[in-house]
């Protein structure tokens, strides 16, 4: 047990999500790889439609037709996700890896008891387990995500909506998982209560010990709360480095673009989006996806797909740089300005 | 000459069912004025049940205050002529949260920008209604040939909020009232359509009342700020200051909360004193009392009154009741244009 403690919790390679639609297929995630530590915590940012929730229903095998996992591997803890049968799976999840929906507090069934809820989650998983015991750990579940333990006998309309995101949080962590994944948990919550429920996901990742993956696209969270960024364009992983790096020196043009149009407090009434738009899945242009935006393109983008490989102390996937991290230079081009 | 528009202590409160005392007050004795030669941009921010989603709905005229009046060039909006009634529609426009809801997938996007053109009569010719079109796309930052023709389906969340933007400006409005706008857009897109209403503001004269709770935003786009509190004005006066140097315990909460996207700005370490169930509740004093780590004895006894803490900043809080008191209806005259 003490080599786990070395060892990512989490382990992804080259995992491969298409939709088979009408029109033809479409690549939702193309070959997404990383890997994460115990007690990390990674940011996945990117446009709507760029693949972050894909990526996250692809780790719970949860996507539905005509969507697919055409391949790759999900490692949680040494077992290969992808591999297991479909009660194992049933099984591992909430159990192994946890998801927090967005809008979680929606998904609470309004006629049961808060209780009654966190008792489904813990029977279908350990069914020998025995009544007191299950009061216990519904209790300190509560408990843990900060809230009274009568609100176990409450119903999900008695609760404000960020109790109620702490009661999924909680339903989250009932079984202890190596992985919580949570996607926009905050997204329809105001400030106070965001800061409130993101601070009661940092101290339970703590107290378990479990990774977390924060999916979003708010810069501003992830400044607050991750380790290391994650960043998607198109189904592909651009960019992943340490939130320092990410908000100090971003290397993809993409990255870059996306952290020059954060508002802060210096830069008042200065407006910079991210000129054009997202590619449709449907139509990828050839090359790397971001080039017909990309104010660096350079002939090769055109034609090649960068792949993603470490630069720099960095993952990054483009041709901008070396294998050290170093621009490449060509004639006649744009100056980089940062 | 009459302000714009005109708030004169309006209350609105919701009642429960037909037999039910317990009245839930979404906006408490509020009044405000927007002046037409000085047209601004004013921030109403606040979290959820703070009333702000009421504010707008009295203002666009869709709810009735229950005291008070609203008055729009000094008419009262609830007793107006239909020719009165007809101007007061074009002229207060909104934009509302939801880019996905407001078009009907039926119809090309001409049709949402056609139809007020035909109810309106604003132009004599199809050339002409089509001219105006792609003008008041082009003021928002969107090429017509893009636009003109395509399915909601065919169009992003951005370019969707930006339309319902283009179709207000069509209307010639003196009036913007716009609930989230860029909640439900893209973070990357939301820098354009908050540009697109800036520049409404400034080259066509535009009042714009931006309501949010997203103070990030409220920061970049807006001259004044109105923080509400379960109804009640807690704090107002020049955005700047608000935000930069918060002073009612409620406003420090909200800004310390503010994730920003800066690594050297950490979320703060104010402890947070959870908002329990107090609907329905009768208090005599302050609405923030439960959860304020500042609180007095003589906060649970009466409203504080707003105190005027500079030339262009109010608080209503007792922490400053050494300062001057200002009567609630002048609040306007703190904030700047």
């Amino acid at each position: 047990m003490t080599q786990t403690q070395q060892q990512p919790v989490l382990r992804v390679i080259d995992l491969q999500v298409t939709y088979y639609t009408d029109s033809g297929r479409v690549r939702a995630l193309d070959g997404a790889s990383f890997t994460l530590n115990p007690v990390e915590k990674m940011g996945l940012v990117g446009e709507s439609g760029s693949g972050k929730s894909t990526m996250a229903l692809a780790m719970m095998r949860m996507i539905k037709p005509p969507g697919r996992i055409e391949g790759g591997k999900v490692i949680v803890d040494d077992v290969d996700l992808t591999q297991l049968s479909d009660s194992d799976m049933r099984k591992a999840r909430l159990s192994r890896i946890s998801y927090i929906p967005q809008g979680a507090m929606n998904s609470l069934n309004p006629v049961l008891r808060i209780e009654a809820q966190m008792r489904d989650a813990i029977k279908a998983h350990v069914p020998e387990m025995s009544g007191s015991e299950v009061q216990q750990r519904i209790g300190e579940a509560l408990e843990s995500v900060d809230l009274n333990r009568n609100v176990a006998r409450m119903y999900p309309h008695e609760l404000s909506g960020g109790m109620k995101q702490r009661v999924c949080i909680a339903i989250g962590i009932l079984l202890k998982p190596k992985l919580i994944i949570a996607d926009e948990p905050t997204s329809a919550l105001d400030v106070v209560t965001q800061r409130q429920v993101m601070e009661t996901l940092d101290r339970v990742q703590k107290q378990l010990g479990a990774a977390i993956i924060l999916i979003g696209h708010d810069m501003g969270l992830m400044a607050q709360f991750v380790d290391k960024v994650a960043v998607m364009y198109a189904g592909r992983l651009t960019e992943i480095s340490t939130v320092k790096q990410m908000f100090t020196t971003p290397m993809h043009p993409y990255a870059i673009a996306l952290i020059d149009s954060l508002p802060t407090l210096e830069n008042k009434g200065v407006f910079k989006g991210i000129p054009g738009l997202a590619p449709a899945l449907l139509r990828l242009p050839p090359g790397c996806a971001f080039h017909p935006r990309c104010p660096f393109a350079m002939d090769i983008c055109r034609t090649e797909v960068p792949a993603l490989e470490e630069k720099a102390g960095r993952l990054v996937s483009c041709h901008l740089y070396d294998k050290n991290g170093n621009r490449v230079h060509q004639p006649g081009e744009a100056v980089l300005q940062r | 000459m009459a302000p714009l528009i005109e708030f004169r202590n309006v209350t609105k409160t919701y009642t429960k069912g037909l037999l039910s005392r317990t009245a839930t007050t979404a906006l408490d004795d509020v009044s405000l004025q927007l002046d037409e030669a000085h047209p601004t941009i004013m921030t109403v921010a606040g979290e959820s049940g703070s009333g702000k989603t009421t504010l707008a709905m009295l203002l666009l005229g869709f709810i009735p205050p229950s005291t008070g009046t609203i008055l729009y060039k000094g008419k009262d909006i609830s007793r107006m002529s239909n020719e009165e009634r007809v101007t007061f529609r074009k002229e207060v426009q909104a934009v509302f949260q939801d880019p996905f809801a407001v078009f009907n997938p039926f119809y090309t996007v001409d049709h949402l920008l056609s139809v007020p053109i035909e109810k309106f009569k604003l132009a004599k010719s199809k050339g002409e209604a089509r001219n105006q079109m792609e003008e008041a796309l082009n003021a928002v930052g969107l090429r017509p040939e893009d636009i003109l023709g395509r399915f909601p389906h065919q169009l992003s969340g951005g370019q969707r909020q930006r339309i319902n933007v283009a179709r207000a400006l069509l209307l010639k409005p003196k009036l913007i009232v716009a609930d989230e706008p860029v909640s439900m857009v893209d973070a990357s897109l939301r820098a354009t359509i908050l540009e697109s209403l800036r520049k409404l503001n400034r080259d066509y004269g535009i009042s714009i009342i931006y309501i949010t709770h997203d103070l990030t935003t409220a920061f970049h786009v807006a001259n004044s700020i109105i923080v509400l509190y379960r109804g009640s004005v807690m704090e107002a006066g020049n955005v700047d200051r608000v935000i930069k140097e918060p002073q009612h315990p409620y406003t420090r909460l909200l800004i310390d909360s503010i994730p920003w996207p800066d690594l050297n700005r950490k979320w703060g370490q104010t402890e947070i004193i959870a908002r329990e169930q107090v609907y329905g509740q009768v208090e005599r004093g302050c609405k923030f009392t439960s959860r304020c780590p500042f609180v007095m004895d003589k906060c649970r006894q009466a409203p504080p009154p707003l105190y005027k803490i500079n030339e262009d900043r109010v608080a209503t809080c007792y922490l400053y009741d050494q300062q001057p008191t200002i009567a609630r209806e002048k609040l306007s005259e703190m904030l700047p244009v």
